[in-house]
C-alpha cells in the first residue's frame, strides 16, 4: 500500500522549536522558581542555608508535603479530595485508641488501614452516586469531622505514655539529620512519583483525569481506578496524621483543619494541572517547598508575615492562570 | 424598529468588495500563508479549499480578524482596513462563523440572535422590540425559525441558523463560515446550504470554508484553491469537478477511492452474530458479520448507528440480547469484558471519547492495552516504544515522534493514532464512527485503505459515518437504520437514493 502523499504539516499552529521550549519551561519553570528563592534567601541571609535550618524545613514540609502527594493523584485523575483532613483526624484517633489496647504497633497499623478504610468509602460514595467530587469530598468531611468528635466525646487523646514515646518515633533524627517524618515524606514521594509514572495503574490514572470516556471506551474502569486514588489519598492522610502525633503526643477531632487546601495550593502551584490529566508528585513535592521556603523566609528576614498569605495567594493566582492558559491553547 | 431604520443602523446593506492583497502568514520557520492575492465580489458565495495544513483555515481567519496576517493588506471596497480582531471585523460587517458554535444553549433563540444588543427600556428587557427586530430578520433571510425556542434543544442545522441570524443582526455582510456541514446529517446540511444561498441572493457575501467538494461545487460561485499556502488557481465553481479539484489541492495523484473491498470467502467464519440486542437507545438489533466482512450503518444522526456500536462494546447498558463473538457469549455487559473478547471501537469524536490531549502519542496508542506490555504492573517502556512504533508505521503514521503530544496531531494523524492503539490488539470486530470526519483527502484514502487492509486479514469491520458515499464505497453491505432499529439491508451496488430514502421514509 503506497500513499503519494508527504505528511502534512504538523505545526501549523506554531514551529516545534519555540514550542519545544515553551514546553521545557512549563515543565521546569517551577523548579527555577524554587531554585531563585533558595538563592535569594541563601544570600541575603547567613541563617538560611544552615543544616540546621533546612532539616528543619524538610520537617516543617512533611504533613501538608503527604496531603499534597494524595491530593496530587486524585487531581490528576480529576476528582477533589476535601476530605482529606477529616479522614486524618479520624484515622489518627483510631490509631491512638487502638494503640491505647493492643499498643504502638497495633495502633500504628490501625491508623493506616482506617485511612486506606475511609478513603475507598469516600471514593465509593463520589463514585458510585457521581456527585461532584469537590461538593461530595466536603460534605463526607463534615461527616468525618463528626464521627471524630463522637470518637473522642470531643476531647483530645492521647496513649499511655510509654507509647506516646513510641509515636514520637517520626520526630527522632535519623539518616543525615534528617527527621523520620522527612524520611517517610520522601520514600512516599518516591515510591508514588513511581507508580504514577512508571505503572500501568498510573497511566490509567492520566487516562481518567485527562479524557474519562476515552479512558472507559478503552476499556479502563474508571470508577475502580478513582477509588483507588481515594484509598490512597486516605492512606496519606493517615501517615500525615501519625506525624501530627508524633509532634503532639496526641490527636483531636479538630486537627490539621484547613491543610486539604493548603495542600492542593501546593499541589497546584507545583503545576499539576487543576483540570485532571497533568501533573507529577514531584510537583506537590516542589510545590510544597515553595510554600515551606517562603514562609521560612519570611521568620529569617523578620517580615511582617501578614504578607506571606497575600503572597501565596497570588502564587496560587499566577499558577492557575498559567495553567488555564495552557489548557486553553491545548483545545484551541 | 421598522426595516428602514435597521438598514440605517446597520449602513448600507450591500456587501463590500474584498481584495486580499498579497497576505502571507508565519510562524517562526513555517509560512502557512505565502503572498495570497484573491478578490471576493459582493454578493458572491465563494470556498476556499485545499488539504488540511493548506491555510484555509489560516485565510478565511485572517479576513474574519481572528488572525492578523504578518505582511499584505486587506482592503474593503478599495479601502486598507486592519483586522486587529473578531470585533473590528464585525464593525466592519464582517462575521466569523467557527466550526464551534458560539450560542448559549440554555437561552432561547431570540435571546441568542440579539445576543449582547437586546432591546431596553432603562435597561429593562424590551422583547416587544427585539421580537419585531427578530420577525424583520427573518423576512429578510426567509428563515423559519421560532423564537421561544431552547437553542440547547434544536438540531445542529438550526443551530448554525441561529449563528448565522446573530451575525446578521450584527450588521454582517459577509459570512466567514469554516467547515460549516462538517457536523450536520444529510438533511440538515441540505436546508444549511439552501439558507445560505437564499442569504447570498439577498446580497451577503459568504466566503465558506469546506472538506465536502461535491456540496461546495454545487453551492459557490467560485473557487479558489490553496496548497501549501500558495493560492493555486481561483476560477468560477462550474470549472471543476471534485476530482479535478482533489487533483489541484494534493498537485498529485491521490489512491483511487472507489478501490472495492476484497471478496469475502465463501468459507469465512462468522466473527460477531448479535441477536435482539436492547439498550436504552436501540431496539431489536440482530446482524452477523463474517470474517473480513464490512458492513455499514448507515442512517440519519440521531438514528441509533453509533448507540449501536457503543451497545455492542458495552459502554451503554445492555438492557437485553446477545452478542457472540466467534461464537463464544459475551456474557458480562461492560467495555473491558467486550474488548478483551476481541471488540474495539474508533469512537465518532476524537476528542471528546478518545484522545488524551495533553498526553503523547505513544501514551495514547497504548491506552487500550496497557496490561498487555506490563510486568507486575510495571509499564515496560522499551517494549511499549518498539510495539507503538511499529504500528505506527502500519497505519503511516508519519512525520510524528513517540513523545508528541496528540494535540499537536492533524485531525488525520489522529485518527490513524486511534486505529494504531486497536492494532496492539488486533481485534475480532472493529467498530469505526466517523472514521474520516474533519481529515484531509490523503488521510481520508489512507483510512479508508487502512480499514480494507484489516478486512482483508480477516478483521469483520462495522463503519458508521454520516457521509453515505463513504458507506457505500467502504462496505460489502449496508444496514439503514431509523429510530433506533434496523430497517433496511442493500448490498453494495445499491444507489444512494435508494438508501436515502429508506433511512428518511421507511
Amino acid at each position: 500500500m503506497t500513499t503519494l502523499i508527504t505528511p502534512t504539516n504538523e505545526s501549523s499552529s506554531g514551529p516545534w522549536g519555540v514550542k519545544r521550549l515553551q514546553a521545557k519551561f512549563r515543565d521546569f519553570g517551577i523548579v527555577f522558581g524554587l531554585l531563585a528563592i533558595v538563592l535569594g534567601l541563601s544570600v541575603s541571609t547567613t541563617t538560611f542555608l544552615t543544616p540546621g535550618n533546612l532539616i528543619n524545613l524538610v520537617d516543617q514540609a512533611t504533613v501538608v508535603g503527604l496531603l499534597a502527594v494524595g491530593a496530587t493523584l486524585c487531581i490528576i485523575s480529576g476528582v477533589f479530595d476535601l476530605s482529606a483532613t477529616a479522614t486524618l483526624a479520624v484515622s489518627a484517633i483510631t490509631g491512638i485508641w487502638i494503640s491505647q489496647t493492643f499498643g504502638f504497633a497495633a495502633g500504628f497499623i490501625g491508623a493506616i488501614v482506617a485511612g486506606v478504610l475511609l478513603g475507598t468509602i469516600t471514593g465509593l460514595i463520589i463514585v458510585s452516586t457521581k456527585i461532584n467530587s469537590f461538593i461530595g469530598t466536603l460534605a463526607i468531611s463534615i461527616i468525618y469531622r463528626g464521627l471524630a468528635i463522637v470518637l473522642t466525646a470531643g476531647a483530645i487523646v492521647s496513649p499511655p505514655a510509654e507509647i506516646a514515646e513510641s509515636f514520637r518515633f517520626f520526630a527522632e533524627r535519623g539518616p543525615f539529620g534528617l527527621t523520620w517524618a522527612s524520611i517517610l515524606f520522601g520514600v512516599t514521594v518516591v515510591v508514588l512519583g513511581l507508580m504514577l509514572s512508571q505503572t500501568t495503574y498510573g497511566r490509567r490514572i492520566y487516562a481518567v483525569g485527562g479524557n474519562a470516556e476515552a479512558a472507559r471506551l478503552s476499556g479502563i474502569r474508571t470508577g475502580a481506578v478513582r477509588v483507588g486514588v481515594f484509598a490512597i489519598s486516605g492512606a496519606c492522610s493517615a501517615l500525615a496524621g501519625l506525624v501530627l502525633i508524633s509532634r503532639a503526643g496526641s490527636a483531636q477531632p479538630g486537627m490539621a483543619t484547613g491543610l486539604e487546601l493548603t495542600a492542593i495550593a501546593a499541589v497546584v502551584i507545583g503545576g499539576t494541572s487543576i483540570m485532571g490529566g497533568q501533573g507529577a508528585v514531584w510537583r506537590a513535592f516542589v510545590g510544597v517547598m515553595i510554600l515551606t521556603v517562603i514562609a521560612n523566609g519570611f521568620n529569617l528576614l523578620q517580615w511582617d508575615t501578614t504578607y506571606q498569605q497575600v503572597v501565596t495567594g497570588a502564587l496560587i493566582l499566577i499558577a492557575i492562570a498559567a495553567d488555564s492558559l495552557f489548557f486553553k491553547k491545548r483545545n484551541s | 424598529m421598522s426595516h428602514t431604520e435597521l438598514i440605517a443602523q446597520h449602513g448600507s446593506p450591500s456587501a463590500p468588495q474584498i481584495e486580499v492583497r498579497g497576505v502571507s502568514k508565519v510562524y517562526g520557520p513555517t509560512t502557512v500563508l505565502d503572498d495570497v492575492n484573491l478578490t471576493i465580489s459582493p454578493g458572491e458565495i465563494h470556498a476556499i479549499l485545499g488539504e488540511n495544513g493548506a491555510g484555509k483555515s489560516t485565510l478565511l481567519k485572517v479576513i474574519g480578524g481572528a488572525i492578523t496576517a504578518t505582511s499584505g493588506s486587506l482592503l474593503l471596497d478599495g479601502e486598507p482596513v486592519t483586522l486587529g480582531s473578531p470585533r473590528d471585523a464585525i464593525r466592519h460587517g464582517i462575521t466569523l462563523i467557527s466550526q464551534e458554535l458560539a450560542v448559549i444553549p440554555q437561552r432561547s433563540v431570540m435571546e441568542n440572535v440579539m445576543l449582547g444588543r437586546w432591546s431596553h427600556r432603562a435597561g429593562f428587557a424590551h422583547l416587544a422590540a427585539d421580537r419585531v427586530r427578530f420577525d424583520d430578520l427573518l423576512d429578510r433571510t426567509g428563515f423559519t425559525l421560532d423564537p421561544d425556542a431552547t437553542v440547547g434543544e434544536l438540531p445542529l442545522g438550526i443551530q448554525q441558523q441561529v449563528e448565522i441570524l446573530k451575525a446578521l443582526a450584527r450588521g454582517a455582510r459577509v459570512l466567514c463560515m469554516d467547515e460549516p456541514t462538517a457536523a450536520l446529517n444529510d438533511v440538515e446540511k441540505e436546508l444549511l446550504l439552501r439558507v445560505v444561498r437564499e442569504i447570498a441572493d439577498r446580497g451577503t457575501t459568504i466566503i465558506i470554508v469546506s472538506h465536502f467538494l461535491e456540496e461546495v461545487l454545487g453551492l459557490a460561485d467560485r473557487v479558489t484553491v490553496l496548497r501549501d499556502g500558495k493560492l493555486i488557481e481561483t476560477n468560477e465553481a462550474s470549472a471543476y469537478t471534485p476530482a479535478s479539484i482533489v487533483s489541484l489541492m494534493v498537485g498529485r495523484e491521490v489512491d483511487p477511492i472507489d478501490q472495492p473491498p476484497a471478496e469475502v470467502s465463501p468459507l469465512a467464519q462468522t466473527v460477531v452474530d448479535v441477536e435482539r440486542l436492547e439498550t436504552r437507545h436501540v431496539h431489536d438489533i440482530s446482524f452477523a458479520l463474517r470474517e473480513g466482512e464490512i458492513v455499514g450503518l448507515a442512517g440519519l444522526v440521531g438514528s441509533g448507528r453509533s448507540d449501536v456500536l457503543l451497545g455492542l462494546l458495552g459502554a451503554e447498558p445492555r438492557r437485553a440480547g446477545t452478542i457472540r463473538i466467534r461464537g463464544a457469549e459475551v456474557k458480562e455487559n461492560s467495555v473491558s469484558s467486550a474488548i478483551a473478547s476481541g471488540m474495539a471501537l474508533v469512537p465518532e469524536s476524537r476528542k471528546d471519547q478518545a484522545l488524551l490531549l495533553g498526553r503523547s502519542v505513544t501514551e495514547n496508542v497504548a491506552l487500550g492495552t496497557l496490561a498487555q506490555r506490563s510486568f507486575g504492573g510495571w509499564v515496560r517502556r522499551r517494549v511499549e516504544r518498539a510495539e507503538v512504533s511499529r504500528v505506527s508505521a502500519d497505519v503511516d503514521l508519519r512525520g510524528v515522534g513517540p513523545d508528541t503530544l496528540t494535540v499537536d496531531l492533524s485531525g488525520g494523524n489522529q485518527q490513524k493514532a486511534l486505529f494504531a492503539r486497536w492494532l496492539l490488539h488486533p481485534p475480532a470486530l472493529l467498530m469505526v464512527d466517523e472514521p474520516t470526519r474533519g481529515v484531509d483527502v490523503a488521510a481520508k484514502a489512507r483510512i479508508h485503505s487502512l480499514i480494507r487492509d484489516l478486512a482483508a486479514r480477516g478483521t469483520a469491520v462495522l463503519v458508521v459515518s454520516s457521509e453515505l458515499d463513504e458507506v457505500i464505497r467502504l462496505s460489502h453491505r449496508v444496514l439503514v437504520m431509523r429510530h433506533g432499529r434496523i430497517v433496511d439491508e442493500f448490498d453494495r451496488s445499491a444507489r444512494p437514493s435508494d438508501i436515502l430514502t429508506s433511512a428518511f421514509t421507511k
